[in-house]
């Protein structure tokens, strides 16, 4: 016994003494290796934040969650943080530390460089979406996105509810969006960024007041003016608001007062849209208003004329139009259709149209009649086959596809292509017709399968690896005369619980009157958790 | 009066007479097999004319025989002319890794599921207007008269074989006692392979009956079922047996 009679865990006596007696307890009362004092594994560092899911003893380490990304951007000789996700905003991490600080802070982050050049991509892709869905003026700001409402806002009934349909088509897209609506874009940009709520409405009038609280670094001035301010005691807007504008100048310098005039609205501040599509549109007003078939289909064919010269001018080949015919009596009968690829031919369009023309509800007689380009991709010029060579100029597929396409409908027109799975029902996906599909590994497969594998009965089968000798299915006795098998396929666990110790083993039998089947046992007839050894029919070959 | 000529002379001068225009390029794919394309009127499948297939019972192996018939003759027709077969039929439930080996690879085949009849076979019709696949497919239980020769029409208009699968509507009634214009009617049934001397399934062994085909007469005969690209071949043992009688055995069809 040690001086002082103290129990240190883990001593030499302490673990002879208490072995004895734990050895004479039962296994399931015995404590564990840890409780005994003796730590076999090495401790966790207990600065470093642990990523690891307290139940990974378990095994259901949850491989969904992502790893905290953050954005990293050199700035002099040391990287910062400049960008950065929520879950990693929880784990203590700020805007501007350093990556080496932020590293040494938590194991395992996912850091990746700021492209700020792919950011301003994407700034552009949502202004020209909100040109064409919100406001004709749109703009790329910097860090965000600059709409002008002017006159727009009555079509989506307030500025709440268009904000509203802004934020949810920012969230769908996976991005939160903060916004303010204020009558200068200064004064927004200020709100937006500097803000507490992430929806502001500023009132008519009230943006002075709005902003007087912000920092001074909400009016998008220079560094060097923000510094300057800062030793003249001035942090928010408030302070400049009030003061003599000359003396201002010449410490703060013109920009910085040009930013306050335009964000108290004293001075216009243009917005610079960005050019929206204009979208590919031939129209035809009628002198008389028309109701038969073949006027119609006259019309249209006019008008895919009309479209197919503004496509061919500019370049593209149309993937989805629509026909909208305004009736006499106000009425809009829209017709919806698509190409399987990029199409500016006027007679097959005119086809396609004439499918459907069944569809069109004339009423008392139509007035005008528009097509529009939906969807359009670059279609240029493609050599054709020298013809005269003795090439053989096979017809073009997608046309023929299209037509198809518009009787039954696009989703019911397809190829098939493998899929990475040896469980037959599943290596097959149906894909688009004029994809390139995958083909199979060469193992012998039937020509038509089973919806779902059938139950066979009376089975009499040598196990475990012989094919039956005969079955009993659909009321009907087979006496199998030669098999070939069993041809192994595992269940993917990593699919479903249920499949971990699944096993199917397929045989392909022939029966006495020349039927060739392609059966399957659950279970390998030797472990009873691969199955319970019951027999199915799956297809069969010819 | 000019003297009469002989009867065979008589014959040959008719039947130039009556014979279509241009019925001599039509374009023919031939089976490979002596035994069928020397029974063949045109010593091979006519490209653009309406073709039916049918299973010899109503048993489930039966059907896929007749499916892989079929399929072999869409992937002869689409290696021959470099272009996909279309496939069309009500209740999606072939499996197309079976249609790869009997030589329909993936990008040959072009599937499309109707769920009404009266609708696929219009959809047959306009594939086969359009020619710009290789081979048409159309799985039916029923085609009346009218859609019967409106297919021909339009399989001569396009240039491109139809076949059409006929499935039965009931267990008991072969779908080819049903009048029809086909070129070829055929009837595939499965039967027991050769032995191969060592336990295992031999390669597929089909009876293939012509039942009724135009300018020719019926015959059946047993083959091995398609290989790799889609061909048939004579079983050993039936190459060097006598042939029978021209349509000795055959159940006639109308």
């Amino acid at each position: 016994m040690p001086r002082g009679g103290g129990w240190r865990p883990g001593a030499r006596w302490a673990r002879e003494r208490v072995a004895t007696s734990i050895d004479d307890l039962p296994s399931h009362r015995r404590p564990a290796a840890r409780e005994l004092g003796r730590r076999s594994e090495s401790a966790p560092h207990p600065f470093h934040g642990s990523l690891v899911p307290s139940n990974a003893s378990l095994g259901t380490v949850d491989a969904s969650t992502p790893r905290p990304l953050i954005l990293a951007e050199q700035s002099g000789r040391t990287q910062l943080i400049s960008a950065l996700c929520p879950a990693a905003l929880a784990l203590g991490l700020a805007h501007g530390m350093p990556v080496a600080q932020a590293r040494a802070l938590v194991d395992g982050l996912d850091i990746r460089s700021h492209d700020h050049r792919a950011d301003q991509m994407l700034l552009h892709r949502f202004a020209v979406h909100a040109a064409t869905k919100w406001t004709p003026v749109a703009a790329v700001a910097p860090g965000g996105l600059l709409l002008d409402l002017t006159g727009s806002i009555h079509l989506f009934g307030g500025e709440e509810r268009l904000c509203l349909r802004i934020r949810r088509f920012f969230a769908r897209a996976g991005l939160t969006a903060r916004i303010a609506v204020a009558d200068t874009p200064g004064a927004a940009h200020a709100m937006a960024h500097h803000g507490w709520d992430p929806f502001v409405r500023v009132p008519p009038g009230r943006g002075a007041e709005a902003i007087a609280s912000l920092p001074l670094a909400a009016l998008r001035i220079e560094p060097i003016a923000l510094e300057a301010a800062r030793k003249f005691g001035l942090e928010r807007i408030g302070d400049l608001i009030g003061l003599p504008r000359a003396p201002l100048a010449r410490r703060l310098g013109l920009a910085a007062i040009e930013r306050l005039d335009q964000a108290l609205g004293r001075v216009a501040e243009p917005i610079d849209p960005v050019a929206s599509p204009e979208p590919v549109v031939a129209e035809r007003r009628l002198l008389e208003p028309i109701g038969t078939a073949e006027a119609i289909g006259q019309v249209v064919a006019d008008l895919c004329a009309d479209l197919c010269d503004r496509l061919r001018q500019e370049g593209f080949g149309l993937r989805a139009m629509r026909l909208d015919c305004l009736r006499v009596d106000g009425v809009q009968q829209s017709l919806a259709l698509g190409t399987a690829r990029a199409n500016r031919d006027p007679h097959h369009l005119h086809r396609l149209v004439v499918l459907r023309i069944d569809r069109i509800d004339p009423g008392f007689g139509i007035e005008a009649m528009r097509l529009e380009a939906v969807r359009v991709e670059p279609l240029a010029a493609t050599a054709l086959p020298a013809i005269l060579a003795g090439d053989a100029q096979a017809g073009d597929l997608s046309v023929a596809i299209d037509r198809l396409a518009t009787r039954i409908g696009s989703a019911s027109i397809f190829q098939v292509s493998a899929v990475e799975s040896d469980v037959p029902e599943r290596a097959v996906r149906r894909i688009s017709p004029l994809a390139t599909p995958v083909a199979w590994p060469g193992y012998l497969r039937p020509a038509r399968l089973l919806r779902r594998p059938e139950r066979l009965d009376r089975v009499i089968a040598l196990m475990p690896d012989a094919p039956p000798r005969r079955f009993e299915w659909r009321g009907m006795v087979h006496r199998i005369v030669a098999g070939d098998g069993p041809e192994r396929i595992h269940g993917e666990w990593w699919r479903r619980d249920g499949e971990v110790w699944a096993v199917r083993d397929y045989f392909r039998v022939e029966d006495a009157s020349g039927g060739r089947f392609w059966i399957f046992r659950r279970g390998d007839g030797m472990d009873s958790a691969t199955g319970d050894l019951s027999w199915y029919l799956h297809g069969v070959f010819g | 009066m000019v003297a009469p000529a002989s009867r065979r002379e008589t014959i040959a001068a008719l039947k130039i007479a009556i014979a279509p225009a241009g019925d001599d390029e039509r374009a023919v794919l031939p089976f490979g097999v002596e035994a069928i394309d020397e029974r063949l009127a045109h010593r091979g499948l006519v490209a653009e004319a309406l073709h039916e297939v049918a299973p010899t019972s109503a048993a489930l192996s039966d059907d896929a025989a007749a499916t892989l018939f079929a399929a072999g003759i869409a992937a002869r027709f689409a290696a021959d002319r470099k272009a996909p077969a279309f496939w069309a039929l009500s209740c999606y439930d072939l499996y197309a890794p079976g249609l790869h080996q009997a030589g329909l690879a993936p990008d040959k085949l072009i599937h499309a599921e109707v769920a009404r009849e009266r609708d696929l076979l219009a959809l047959v019709e306009d594939a086969a207007r359009d020619g710009a696949f290789s081979a048409v497919v159309g799985e039916v239980r029923q085609a009346s008269m009218t859609a019967l020769r409106r297919l021909q029409l339009a399989a001569e208009e396009g240039g491109i074989a139809v076949m059409l699968l006929r499935r039965r509507r009931r267990p008991a009634t072969c779908p080819l006692s049903e009048p029809s214009v086909a070129t070829t009617r055929w009837r595939i049934g499965s039967v027991p392979s050769g032995s191969l001397g060592v336990p295992g399934v031999g390669r597929a062994r089909w009876s293939v009956e012509l039942v009724r085909q135009r300018g020719g007469h019926p015959f059946s005969t047993i083959v091995e079922g398609c290989d790799a690209t889609g061909r048939l071949a004579l079983p050993a043992d039936v190459r060097d047996r006598a042939t029978a009688a021209d349509g000795a055995s055959i159940q006639r069809a109308a």
